[in-house]
């Protein structure tokens, strides 16, 4: 197993210089200049000249590419092009209220998920099992952007019940685990949740299906075993699976939700790439999206440990 | 447990909620259309928006524009210099002198060697203090200026590269950050770069407010400047919010997240009219045009042509379309403004007249005449690209003009404005849709007119070129009274428009709503406001 973990951290190497040779790449060739995100378009030739060679990038691309990755290998992710403040400042703070944000929304989806899948295996082809399908359908074809805004004009702007945008009234600096800080969170959290609600819907009504069927759920029945006790065997040789699915779930939900952080103003990692990407911020854009990477990275990772130390049978050499 | 009953339940701890955020006495919170709070060491970024509320409310500069009315374009008037006049043996040397008794927020006295010291910061590369960041933002909105010098504790000396009557204008966008305050954070940083980024932690300028909390992308609050030098604000706490989403905007208003957003949805006006919320516009010194080209292979050199597609065009028409958010433009400035004057050619809508001029120089049912037209999906003061474009393309088909879109992305349309219609980068555009501000005359109508300005040195795009607008150029530049000046920019305006040398098409108006509690707001024909007149109830 020790060596298997130290394999699987080699392996983010070359997937992190990977990542950021890409990232580099493709911002060098989108449409515009980053030198627009500290110049205005109009400004004269001379100056463009000279605060490019300031921030060097009137230097050759590999040695731009060469420059920032000596300085990432030494913990430095760069200054941003617009503000002038330390990546690492601005992400930092971003990934915490991702992470928050993530997370919440991971659990809802997770919980009802859970439910509604293992329901729908349980009782397959009755109304409940269509309820379910159909509702995990409607979670990931529903653009959660839309399903944002409609949330937004119901419980925020009709009922006024919960805020619309912000992570807190103070912003997330001050966030604090009280109902004034939480129902912030409730909508986009909802919001985020419904894709993950259907994967996860859809995976453990599969695979509740699948063991239902199995013979020893049969022997189990045979045992005299009440439902109850036959769901517990169920959830449990069901759970490294459903446990991996929602692991990618967390990661995706960690670098995937530009659109809702933009739609509810929730100061994470999609806002900032968002308007790294309209400002033109290479270092903001190569640092976010290479420590999203790494991010997902070590969460493969970790899903991985978790489904050994859940079921022996799958073993990591 | 019903339905009913949850909602029961829901409502108390919802009320506790709305009692929870209660926000204190004279607090207005804002939300703005930029992704971040615009930098706050004194010269924001973010474009004029920065300006707006990062710039003007912390920091005063040496001029400033007059925020007060709403009934008449907003001129430069006074601020932190009381007077100035032109040297009149060196018309590159101007003198300013400046107030006194004005103060930084940190409590220091602002005097010339402050002048000198923040003109050194952005143009002295040898300054220990030189901020390259600041150099994109404001070198470009002062293009002549050189130096500072002092000469006695309130008077400063500034020294240009030519003539240039302009300055007084130019520097509205010069603010004054406080030395003093500099020197102090730069005793514990390692370097100037680190010492300008505490800087914006805790700036200090002598503005009517001064920040007292900021959340990088988040939040800025500032608290009312009691100690300021002039008319002290009325409300005691700003709020700045980055909320770039229109529609989160909107309902950040609608929920009483917020109390005054910048450029509500449009679809959204009526409910917000529902709702009681106040509606704000006035036309801004902003214009929305098609910049010609005149280049050999371009119609648009004809002007016959560019006065034919400056009266076919229904701008009121396009008004309804945009809910009545724009103001037809029919100059570069409306009639009435200083440097307006007194065009022969009367822009209007009179298709019999356009399609007159279009057969006189050669097109009509058996030559129409094809425009490629080089426009954006979105951008910064574009206002609504697409489908006023659109209009355009329909509307124009009237009067026999069938018009190409070569649509791209907003930078890089920004980027080939540079490159000017020669370039391979216009793909053969005969002209290109790039809006802008009017407020400074430089930006309005010397880079255009001027041939020195032709593309790639400035944003002469058509490639224009003509003596005489270059002799009313140089005029311009050299009138050094003011009133001189108005004349010699009037001159050159109403020769811009005799020739058509845009199709104007829109002015924006910077709509922006608020909550029936926020009073005395003024919204000036302006991209600023003056933070220091509404208050809240």
């Amino acid at each position: 197993m020790f060596f298997y973990l130290i394999r699987r951290v080699l392996y983010a190497i070359p997937i992190a210089l990977a990542v950021g040779f890409v990232c580099f790449m493709l911002v060098q060739i989108a449409p515009g200049d980053p030198i627009n995100a500290i110049v205005p378009p109009d400004a004269p030739q001379e100056l463009v000249d000279q605060v490019k060679r300031d921030y060097g990038l009137d230097q050759p691309l590999p040695v731009q590419f060469g420059l920032w990755l000596m300085k990432v290998v030494q913990g430095d992710l760069g200054r941003s092009l617009a503000t002038g403040r330390p990546v690492w400042s601005d992400l930092s703070s971003a990934i915490g209220n991702t992470l928050l944000l993530a997370a919440a929304a991971s659990l809802i989806g997770f919980i009802i998920g859970s439910v509604l899948g293992g329901l729908a295996g349980t009782f397959r082809g009755t109304w409940i099992d269509k309820l379910a399908v159909t509702s995990a359908v409607a979670g990931v074809s529903i653009p959660h952007y839309w399903l944002g805004m409609v949330l937004v004009v119901i419980f925020s702007v009709q009922l006024n019940w919960l805020p619309a945008m912000g992570a807190g009234p103070g912003g997330s600096a001050d966030w604090a685990w009280d109902w004034e800080h939480l129902q912030h969170l409730v909508l986009p959290a909802v919001t985020l949740s419904v894709i993950p609600m259907g994967i996860v819907t859809r995976t453990v009504r599969g695979i509740v299906a699948e063991i239902m069927n199995q013979e020893f759920v049969t022997a189990l029945r045979g045992k005299g075993l009440t439902r109850w006790g036959v769901f517990l065997h169920v959830v449990k040789n069901a759970a490294p699976n459903v446990l991996a699915v929602m692991g990618l779930q967390l990661g995706y939900l960690m670098g995937g939700s530009i659109l809702v952080e933009t739609v509810f103003s929730w100061p994470g990692t999609g806002l900032l790439l968002n308007s790294a990407i309209f400002q033109r911020d290479l270092p903001i854009l190569q640092g976010t999206i290479l420590v999203l990477a790494m991010f997902f990275v070590a969460l493969n990772l970790f899903v991985d440990l978790v489904q050994t130390a859940l079921d022996p049978r799958i073993k990591r050499a | 447990m019903s339905l009913r009953r949850m909602l029961l339940a829901a409502l108390p701890l919802a009320t506790l909620a709305f009692a929870g955020s209660a926000q204190a006495q004279g607090t207005i919170r804002i939300g703005m259309t930029a992704a971040d709070i615009p930098l706050t060491h004194g010269q924001p970024d973010q474009g004029f928006e920065g300006n707006r509320f990062t710039g003007i409310p912390l920091y005063d500069a040496l001029t400033a524009w007059d925020l007060s009315r709403a009934d008449r374009p907003s001129t430069v008037i006074p601020s932190l210099a009381e007077r100035w006049e032109s040297d009149a043996n060196d018309r590159t040397r101007w003198v300013f002198h400046l107030r006194r008794g004005a103060r930084f927020h940190d409590g220091s006295e602002f005097n010339a060697d402050a002048v000198v010291w923040n003109v050194r910061k952005v143009l002295d590369r040898e300054a220990p203090h030189f901020d390259p960041r600041q150099v994109g933002v404001t070198a470009t909105r002062m293009p002549t200026l050189r130096r500072a010098e002092k000469i006695d504790d309130h008077t400063v000396a500034l020294f240009t590269s030519e003539p240039d009557s302009l300055l007084p204008i130019n520097l509205t966008n010069l603010f004054m950050a406080s030395p003093t305050h500099w020197e102090a954070l730069r005793q514990r940083h390692p370097n100037a770069e680190a010492t300008w980024n505490a800087f914006a932690a805790t700036p200090s300028g002598t503005g009517p407010f001064r920040l007292t909390r900021f959340v990088p992308r988040e939040r800025a609050e500032m608290t009312r400047n009691d100690n300021y030098w002039g008319e002290r604000a009325r409300a005691e706490r700003i709020v700045l919010l980055p909320i770039p989403e229109a529609n989160a905007r909107t309902a950040a208003l609608l929920s009483n997240q917020v109390d005054w957003i910048e450029a509500p949805a449009p679809d959204a006006v009526p409910q917000l009219r529902a709702r009681n919320m106040q509606i704000h516009q006035n036309p801004q010194p902003h214009v929305w045009p098609w910049q010609p080209c005149f280049l050999e292979s371009s119609p648009l050199r004809d002007v016959r042509v560019r006065r034919a597609i400056n009266l076919g065009i229904d701008r009121e028409g396009l008004r309804t379309l945009l809910g009545g958010f724009m103001q037809p433009a029919l100059g570069t400035y409306p009639a009435g403004h200083p440097w307006a004057g007194s065009p022969s050619f009367q822009i209007r809508t009179d298709k019999a007249e356009a399609r007159r001029l279009l057969a006189e120089a050669g097109y009509g049912p058996n030559r129409p005449l094809t425009l490629r037209v080089q426009i954006s999906a979105s951008g910064s003061g574009q206002m609504q690209p697409l489908p006023m474009n659109e209009f355009l393309q329909q509307d124009l088909r009237s009067i026999g003009v069938n018009v190409e879109f070569d649509v791209i992305e907003w930078n890089a349309l920004f980027t080939n404005w540079r490159n000017g219609c020669g370039h391979a980068s216009a793909r053969g555009a005969h002209a290109i849709n790039v809006s802008f501000s009017a407020m400074d005359p430089f930006f309005s109508l010397v880079r255009f007119y001027d041939s020195k300005m032709a593309a790639p040195t400035s944003n002469n795009w058509g490639m224009f070129n003509d003596p005489r607008f270059d002799r009313l150029v140089s005029e311009a530049r050299n009138a050094f009274d003011p009133a001189e000046r108005d004349a010699a920019l009037s001159r050159l305006h109403a020769a811009g428009v005799d020739e058509a040398l845009f199709i104007w098409i829109a002015h924006d108006v910077g709509p922006r709503a608020m909550s029936p509690r926020v009073r005395g707001h003024v919204q000036p024909q302006s991209w600023f406001v003056d933070l220091r007149l509404p208050s809240i109830q």
